[in-house]
């Protein structure tokens, strides 16, 4: 059985891993925000102007490091468009989200075309290279920061004041209130870090999986990210094997398209993840776990 | 600072919610424009010349438009309903496939009379058949409909590449994936000779008019609304809430096939990977712009087409990307809802 | 705890001059107050006297447009809670601001300790809880989720977070209107040893027999100017009423009727929750023509399930609910407005009214499908604004234009609207679930002047209601819910009373269930 035999070489979890690292990040990311009762549906978009923005920056120059620190503030800054838009403002989460994800989109997209107006093949760097920790599958250091945000995020909503703030936040936004701490800044800090995250996703892919920043690169990623929160009952823990288990099917079915390529349209392959979330969705639409406050604006003295 | 609810919305201030939003947007994005080097004001001039410069220009604009209308109209009587279909551009996509299906010569012999109506029918059909999955998810599930028309999109694309390199290629087609052109019987004719512009858009702009009459005279678009903006008190008054959302769901659907229809059958002639740039997403721009009015759908989806229209001449003219028209849309869907809080609310110190 | 304060005794809280304007309503205009330390002000009103606007501009949830405020003589930085925690001053709102999901310990602790520390400090926060529990005779478990607490129970977990903050001042709204009346004593009780403990108490209410029995001094609010302000020792009743209220407000009289046949009839009916769980359990009830059987309960004991049974929402999962002769349990809410049933919700701005429709929109919500509101599909516009009209005037709703949007109608506007809809109709069986909260004594006095007239029009009434007084009142027969359970409150064994329906709430008679 050869499709067998696949599952336990390494290089198969080598691929796991890259596929699984930026959807780690994106899930993570719009954990945060829903766990601060905020859809953010930006989420695809924010991972595009990540993409964009950290690699822009390595381009021109800036080192690797650099670049993730330009991505990152990239996302936060759309964080906090989408957060002002939708806490104090209270605009609907759903198209808001759609707004920010359209204009982050075709920002980066006008921007490249900018900087590059006539290349068609787009410009390379020199990414992030595998370091080879031993006992662990050769990975670059993305995909370690990668585990460990799960772990702190973790660490931070479960074991200290500021996570307990935003859990109960995402459950009852007059609750924080009345014990004096601000539900706007709560809220919008928490979309801020979240997009930040997304972005980090979106960096991935252009500084660590890839070298070059391409149109449709994200292709869906963002939306898959936000079922997999579902699929994760809001979890951090639960999100990381959601992510990994996912990416697994897809690596898999990668190597599967391989092996008996040409019997079946590879179409029917590239479907695969998009089918996978939905199905994810509903296996889990029974359980409970949604954070009570999520998508419920919150007026100051409103009741 | 606080937001304080009006007691009403004057009307003067519905108009000059989009009005204003569109020039802070414009505004906003005029910073784009000079840093492409260009003078702003002329390129903007240029891009209004390249939009509504000439009847040719204008007619390619409605053109433009035809696909907006419908999509929009499709994402309106949806958002109406809180009933989140971001999946238009999938049943645009399924709407073409069905015509293509059904026009391509499988049928023969039928009058334009007949043909037309039938690709129509298909079409609206094909796009409601793909909402029906999200819909009964939602309504008998719980999910959440917003994921998971956005995930059909790319599933549907996919499905559709499939379709062009396999069942439905056009052997004609010098190896691109493209599907065989719509009979001459199934085309819809142009309005104007020379002009690409086509029956599609009377008929967008038709169903605007009927939806609007829906909306405001008829007990369904009257439950649509209830449903909408209280659902719990539309259920508690004996409003079917679930009934009503998978008709809204169907319409939606329907009307966003249409799209697909309309451009394969009246725009393009044969259906192509790259039939739509989008059009589903910018519907729901056209949707808020027009704040989920029917008729305001066609005058959003004007603007919005004017807008695309009009940045390729600029484009050409002053080398300003092209990207800039999504730039420039997106920040006026942005725009558009702040204004539109602002109609509801007022800004008290 | 009744004993007089001295005027010597520490000013703790100093309110001078506060002014609330919302729009061209003065919510609270020029508002004086004083709390002493070791004192309890009540501070009585009726609904919309500007109560809770107060205690909100106290507590940082609203600035006021004018005034001052001082705790402890410093001033206090306005519309800033983080500050009024700060200072000692604890609220319990009237709507309990905690988490369901979370445990009592995390709603306790929450802002507690610095965000921006890397740990919790659970344990010590557990062992400070338990001893403050211990101390107030609050018992509750700090692992507990609150979801899973009695109302009773809530409410001391709102009064911990206080405690666990030091507050030396405590606010707390209308605390007694979810409480049975022994849950009430025990809270008094409670009361009394925070102020041993030296806290200074404001009580907020719109009960008259309740502020007398636990101030010491009381503060009336009316149309939200001080309307007088007596020591408990020399205040009675009428007194305060008349404070209160500023005018005379007729309380319409129950005339004796013979009731008729059996209007509505339910018998066994069952509602299955999670779980097997049975949130209606076997519930018999006979409602005649011309009869008003009142329902108490504290919430959460199945009179919501049960009210929307009767309002055709949810289909029971086994008896029978009969409108005369006909079995109507699968008639669902069209079915049963068609057969005469007047419903009015327990929420009305949640499913009572559509707030962004008009008045005329709303109205015709029930029946739009139905000559004369449409034709084929169609709406006659014309007539639903005439059919409103003609409500707006019999059912006395204020409104500055007959087409304004419900949401910006007041409560008791509000209420009177939906009383239109459910009457106008002159239904058989009313349905009539906390008709009253929330309203002011005006509007509360008109709503059951139109229930009675129902009444006397031969209508059978449900009354369902928190507020005990009102359902003796207006009430032919009580009876009581109790953990999905109904039992009729038996007029053979004695009078009924409030004190008889708080033990009967709190489960007694409910042992020995079928």
């Amino acid at each position: 059985m050869a499709w067998l035999d696949m599952l336990v070489t390494a290089s198969f979890w080598v691929a796991v891993l890259r596929i699984g690292t930026p959807l780690i990040f994106g899930t993570l990311g719009e954990l945060i925000c829903e766990r601060a009762g905020v859809l953010n549906l930006g989420i695809e978009g924010i991972m595009v102007a990540g993409a964009f923005s950290g690699w822009l920056a390595v381009y021109l120059g800036a080192p690797l490091g650099a670049g993730i620190l330009v991505a990152m503030a990239v996302g936060a800054a759309l964080g906090l468009l989408h957060g002002i838009l939708t806490v104090p403002l209270g605009l609907s989460q759903h198209v808001a989200g759609i707004g920010i994800t359209l204009l982050a989109t075709s920002l980066s997209y006008y921007f490249y075309r900018m900087v590059f107006p006539t290349v068609t093949e787009p410009p390379r760097i020199q990414p992030f290279q595998p370091l080879d920790l031993p006992g662990l599958f050769a990975q670059t250091p993305m995909t370690y920061l990668a585990f460990l945000l799960v772990a702190l995020t973790a660490y931070v909503l479960y074991r200290t004041p500021l996570g307990l703030a935003v859990r109960m936040v995402g459950e009852n936004p007059a609750a924080v209130e009345a014990q004096g701490i601000d539900v706007t800044r709560l809220r919008i800090g928490a979309v801020m870090v979240g997009s930040s995250l997304m972005a980090l996703g979106g960096a991935f892919l252009t500084l660590s999986a890839f070298n070059a920043f391409y149109f449709n690169m994200i292709n869906g990623r963002g939306w898959i990210c936000i079922a997999l929160v579902v699929f994760a009952s809001w979890r951090p823990g639960k999100a990381l094997l959601g992510a990994v288990l996912f990416a697994a099917f897809d690596a898999f079915q990668l190597r599967l398209q391989q092996l008996i390529g040409g019997a079946v349209p590879y179409q029917i392959f590239l479907m695969a993840p998009y089918v996978l979330s939905i199905l994810a969705l509903i296996v889990m639409s029974r359980r409970a776990g949604v954070p009570r406050a999520l998508m419920i604006p919150y007026r100051k003295g409103e009741r | 600072m606080r937001l304080e609810p009006r007691a009403a919305v004057p009307w003067t201030l519905s108009l000059a919610a989009p009005a204003g939003a569109v020039v802070v947007s414009l505004a906003l994005c005029g910073f784009l424009v000079a840093w492409a080097g260009a003078p702003v004001l002329r390129a903007y001039a240029q891009m209004f010349q390249g939009a509504a410069g000439s009847l040719f220009a204008l007619t390619e604009t409605l053109a433009r438009a035809t696909p907006l209308i419908f999509t929009g109209l499709a994402a309106a009587i949806a958002f109406r309903a809180r009933f989140w279909n971001i999946g238009a551009e999938g049943q645009l996509y399924l709407g073409a496939v069905a015509a293509t299906v059904l026009g391509t010569g499988a049928i023969g012999g039928l009058s334009p009379w007949l043909m037309i109506p039938l690709l129509m029918i298909g079409g609206a059909l094909a796009g409601a058949l793909l909402l029906m999955g999200p819909t009964l998810l939602k309504l008998r599930l719980g999910v959440d409909e917003v994921v998971t028309t956005l995930l059909l999109n790319f599933i549907v694309i996919l499905f559709v590449g499939l379709l062009l390199e396999g069942p439905l290629k056009d052997p004609m087609g010098l190896g691109w994936p493209q599907a065989e052109p719509i009979v001459a019987e199934g085309e819809l004719p142009k309005l104007f000779g020379g002009m690409r512009l086509h029956l599609g858009f009377v008929i967008a702009v038709g169903l605007a008019v009927v939806l609007w009459f829906v909306d405001r005279r008829t007990t369904f678009g009257y439950a649509a609304r209830a449903v909408g903006l209280n659902p719990q008190a539309a259920a508690y008054a004996g409003i079917g809430v679930r009934g009503v959302m998978f008709r809204v769901a169907l319409i939606s659907g329907g009307l966003a096939g249409l799209a697909g229809v309309s451009e394969v059958a009246g725009l393009k002639g044969n259906l192509t990977l790259d039939l739509s740039p989008g059009f589903g997403y910018s519907g729901i721009v056209v949707a808020m712009l027009a704040q989920l009015h029917p008729l305001g759908v066609v005058a959003a989806a004007l603007f919005v087409a004017g807008i695309f229209v009009g940045a390729d001449a600029m484009s050409r003219s002053a080398g300003v990307p092209t990207y800039i028209a999504d730039v420039i849309v997106a920040s006026s869907l942005l725009c558009m809802l702040v204004a539109l809080l602002l109609t509801r609310y007022r800004l008290r110190r | 705890m009744n004993q007089p304060v001295g005027a010597q005794a520490e000013v703790v809280l100093r309110l001078r001059g506060i002014t609330k304007r919302f729009g061209s309503l003065t919510a609270n205009d020029a508002i004086d107050l004083d709390l002493h330390k070791g004192e309890v002000v009540a501070l009585l009103g009726e609904n919309g006297a500007g109560k809770s606007t107060l205690m909100s501009i106290l507590f940082g949830h609203y600035v006021a447009d004018e005034g001052t405020v001082e705790a402890f003589g410093q001033p206090l930085p306005p519309g800033d809670p983080a500050a009024a925690l700060a200072r000692g001053i604890g609220m319990v709102h009237q709507h309990f601001t905690l988490a369901d999901n979370l445990t009592v310990l995390d709603n306790v602790m929450l802002g507690t300790e610095s965000l921006w520390s890397w740990r919790s400090r659970r344990s010590a926060g557990r062992a400070r809880l338990d001893r403050l529990a211990g101390a107030f005779g609050l018992a509750v478990r700090g692992d507990a989720r609150v979801g899973d607490l009695s109302v009773g129970e809530r409410q001391r977990v709102e009064i911990l977070k206080a405690l666990y903050r030091d507050a030396r001042i405590l606010i707390l709204d209308e605390p007694t209107a979810v409480l049975t009346p022994q849950e009430s004593a025990s809270l008094r009780a409670t009361l009394g040893r925070l102020v041993a403990e030296g806290l200074s108490i404001i009580f907020i209410s719109h009960k008259l027999d309740e502020v007398l029995e636990i101030g010491d001094r009381v503060v009336v609010l009316r149309a939200g100017k001080v309307a007088g302000e007596v020591p408990v020792a020399d205040a009675d009743r009428p007194m305060l009423a008349g404070m209160m209220v500023g005018r005379a407000v007729e309380q319409p009289q129950r005339r004796q009727l013979s009731p008729g046949a059996v209007a509505v009839g339910l018998q066994g009916v069952t509602v299955l929750g999670e779980g097997g769980r049975r949130r209606l359990d076997a519930v018999d009830l006979d409602i005649r023509a011309g009869e008003i059987v009142g329902l108490a309960g504290v919430s959460g004991n199945g009179q919501s399930v049960l009210s929307d049974v009767l309002a055709g929402l949810i289909t029971p999962d086994g008896g029978h609910y009969r409108l005369a002769d006909e079995d109507v349990s699968r008639a669902g809410t069209r079915g049963l407005v068609a057969r005469g049933v007047g419903r009015i919700p327990e929420d009305r701005q949640a499913s009572g009214v559509i707030g962004d429709m008009t008045i005329p929109e709303t109205l015709i919500a029930e029946d739009f499908r139905a000559r004369p509101f449409s034709r084929f599909g169609v709406i006659d516009w014309r007539a639903a604004r005439d059919f409103a009209a003609r409500i707006v005037s019999d059912f006395d709703v204020r409104t500055e234009r007959p087409d304004l949007n419900a949401r910006l109608l007041s409560g008791g506007n509000m209420q009177k609207l939906l009383l239109g809809r459910a009457l106008a109709r002159r239904p058989r069986f009313v349905l009539a679930n906390q008709p009253t909260r929330g309203l002011d004594v005006g509007a509360a006095a008109y709503v059951h002047q139109r229930l009675l007239a129902a009444r006397e029009a031969g209508a059978a009434i449900l009354l369902i209601s928190e507020d005990l007084d009102e359902v003796l009142r207006l009430s032919d027969r009580v009876a009581v819910m109790f953990r999905g359970r109904l039992r009729e409150a038996d007029p053979a064994l004695g009078p009924v009373t409030v004190e008889r329906l708080g033990l009967m709430m709190a489960g007694q008679g409910f042992e020995h269930a079928a």
